[in-house]
């Protein structure tokens, strides 16, 4: 579901691109000469095509232990031609456990942004477009969740809440609204002073149709491309809450938790093959999502020139 | 520049208010572990009083006063971050300062997609790899804690064997804002350079490094001010983690110590402790801006 769901978004974006008029067709010749968000979002769409039929790639099963030739259980074993990154503590196939970890954690981070986003529309929107007492109300608890360090206050509420993987997306969620809240009440403040929103509110339309109609739709691409950069966050949030073993819970694996088993010296010292890989891939997913969100801002900020 | 002042002022005593309250419920978790059960509000008042007066609790499990376990982590934890920000700014604005320069050339290319890893690699991989390459493979450098122990340096010996130990978590903790020091420093020197007077001052006839140094460069840095308290939250986040995996006796190797254990009113003091630097910071970073750009007037 989650691999599936997170190509829709990227084709969403593009079409939405192409769909439009001249100024976003500019946009996206833009993006097509941007050589590295190119690159970020053909190695994107990679991984979300490997996520989405992760059961069908992965060569053995994430969960179960594999047994060697001696009818022990294959601990620690290092790449071979039978398990190509080795196996980790508990004699699982490493390559498995990336691919579903992979599964795990960009879906953790869909959801996680999904979530970020609709709270920071719905509180932008209100703050930014009804003013008064209201904004100053969404705004002041703004900062002051603004003043915790996002890690922080998500490690603090996940040792509150019980670990488990929808919690995760969650805390994720919540913690991280704030950016995108205090971006669309910006834009929101800047379209509601224009002399077409003036016009529709003298033609007497509706609040609801001039913020659905008229407001949102213009504030897309700025949206769209802070989403984007979040969602890189958000993967670097989920991993470093598995990481220290309150996100993401073994037995289900997550770049995360997979690195967990570094701690040990030993592990770290003369088991790089259970550790770096996992590393590498968030290190890749997120550096490709930065250069495709870096990529649709200068593409769709209208003020940028060819 | 007197609205951002505005802005922060009547944050402040929310913010005093909210954040308890937030912990309010992990205190009620504690309490009724403990056997207490007033309702929630009663809780929250005699927190906040005992707060007022200095008293943030005891832990739970040793009875310890959370005030004094935390001021005896704070030092490690502002050492380590204070090192983690100067090398971020005396990294990231020169290197800013070069791939400006040297715009749409090799170096900037290369800076920028250095920039873009920076910001891209979580902080405990990179930790992780650094202990790997430098400290188990060539033995250079110590892989966890703050000075040798049992090793009774002083003096210069003392401020070697620090550094020693501080360089890679530094380096784990200042990477990315160096990565975003540098970009801001770059786009906006850039920005500067695009203007009249500096114009002017090449007609004059100044010297290239005069006009770059002297007249954009103190320019250029006021936006990079912001970064300077942004940087603060995310430095004291970052140090949770970059303190859990070298070691670092501060208070983000206490807060995961809490965590595991349980120690609500410990995570409690943290939340309040780190926001208040955050706030610190911020009044900081308003202050910078008056101190370097003469036009703002509070």
């Amino acid at each position: 579901m989650n691999g599936s769901v997170g190509i829709s978004q990227e084709t969403v974006t593009v079409s939405s691109i192409e769909k439009q008029t001249w100024r976003n067709n500019a946009s996206w010749k833009r993006f097509k000469k941007n050589k590295l968000a190119l690159f970020g979002a053909f190695i994107l769409l990679f991984l979300l095509f490997v996520a989405a039929i992760s059961p069908l790639v992965a060569p053995y099963d994430p969960y179960v232990s594999n047994v060697n030739e001696l009818g022990g259980y294959d601990v620690l074993a290092p790449p071979s031609s039978e398990h190509l990154l080795g196996t980790d503590s508990l004699g699982r196939d490493m390559l498995s456990r990336i691919i579903y970890g992979g599964r795990v954690s960009l879906s953790v981070a869909f959801v996680a942004v999904m979530i970020a986003t609709v709270t920071g529309i719905i509180l932008g929107v209100i703050a930014g477009y009804y003013g008064k007492w209201v904004d100053t109300l969404i705004m002041r608890i703004t900062d002051v969740v603004i003043c915790f360090p996002v890690l922080f206050l998500a490690i603090t509420v996940a040792t509150i809440l019980k670990p488990s993987l929808f919690n995760v997306m969650i805390i994720i969620g919540l913690v991280s609204w704030t950016t995108m809240t205090r971006l669309v009440r910006g834009e929101v403040l800047k379209l509601r002073e224009m002399e077409y929103i003036e016009a529709a509110k003298a033609m007497g339309q509706r609040n609801s149709i001039i913020i659905f109609r008229h407001i949102l739709p213009n504030i897309l691409a700025p949206i769209v491309v802070q989403a984007t950069l979040q969602t890189a966050e958000a993967i670097l949030t989920e991993s470093a809450l598995s990481f220290l073993g309150v996100g993401v819970q073994q037995p289900v694996p997550s770049w995360g938790n997979m690195l967990n088993e570094a701690t040990s010296i030993m592990v770290l010292q003369f088991k790089p093959w259970v550790w770096a890989p996992a590393g590498f891939a968030i290190l890749l997913t997120i550096l490709s999502i930065n250069f495709v969100g870096d990529g649709l801002r200068d593409a769709m900020d209208p003020k940028v020139k060819n | 520049m007197t609205f951002s002042i505005m802005q922060l002022a009547p944050g402040n005593p929310m913010q005093t208010m909210i954040n308890p309250k937030i912990s309010a419920e992990e205190m009620q978790r504690a309490q009724e572990k403990l056997g207490f059960n007033d309702p929630l509000y009663i809780q929250y008042f005699k927190w906040m009083k005992e707060v007022a007066q200095g008293n943030l609790g005891y832990t739970v499990k040793t009875g310890q006063p959370v005030g004094k376990l935390i001021l005896e982590r704070l030092p490690a934890t502002l050492l380590l971050t204070g090192t983690a920000f100067l090398m971020a700014f005396s990294i990231g604005v020169p290197l800013g300062v070069y791939s400006a320069t040297h715009r749409y050339r090799l170096p900037d290319y290369v800076l920028t997609v250095f920039s873009f890893i920076g910001i891209s690699i979580p902080s405990f991989f990179f930790g992780l790899g650094m202990i790997f390459v430098f400290a188990l493979k060539f033995g250079w450098l110590p892989t966890s804690g703050m000075i040798t122990i049992g090793a009774d340096h002083t003096g210069y010996a003392l401020f070697l064997d620090y550094l020693k130990h501080v360089i890679m978590p530094a380096t784990v903790l200042a990477l990315p804002t160096i990565a975003v020091v540098m970009r801001f420093t770059r786009s906006s020197l850039l920005e500067v350079l695009n203007q009249d007077f500096i114009r002017t001052a090449d007609a004059k006839g100044l010297s290239q490094q005069k006009v770059y140094l002297k007249h954009a460069l103190r320019n250029a840095l006021i936006p990079v001010i912001t970064v300077f308290g942004l940087s603060i939250p995310f430095l004291f986040g970052g140090a949770y983690i970059t303190e859990h995996i070298f070691n670092w006796p501060g208070m983000g190797s206490l807060g995961i110590q809490s965590i595991v254990a349980r120690e609500y009113p410990v995570i409690m003091a943290l939340n309040l402790f780190t926001s208040m630097l955050v706030m610190f910071g911020n009044l900081l970073a308003d202050v910078m801006y008056a101190w370097t750009d003469p036009r703002i007037r509070y």
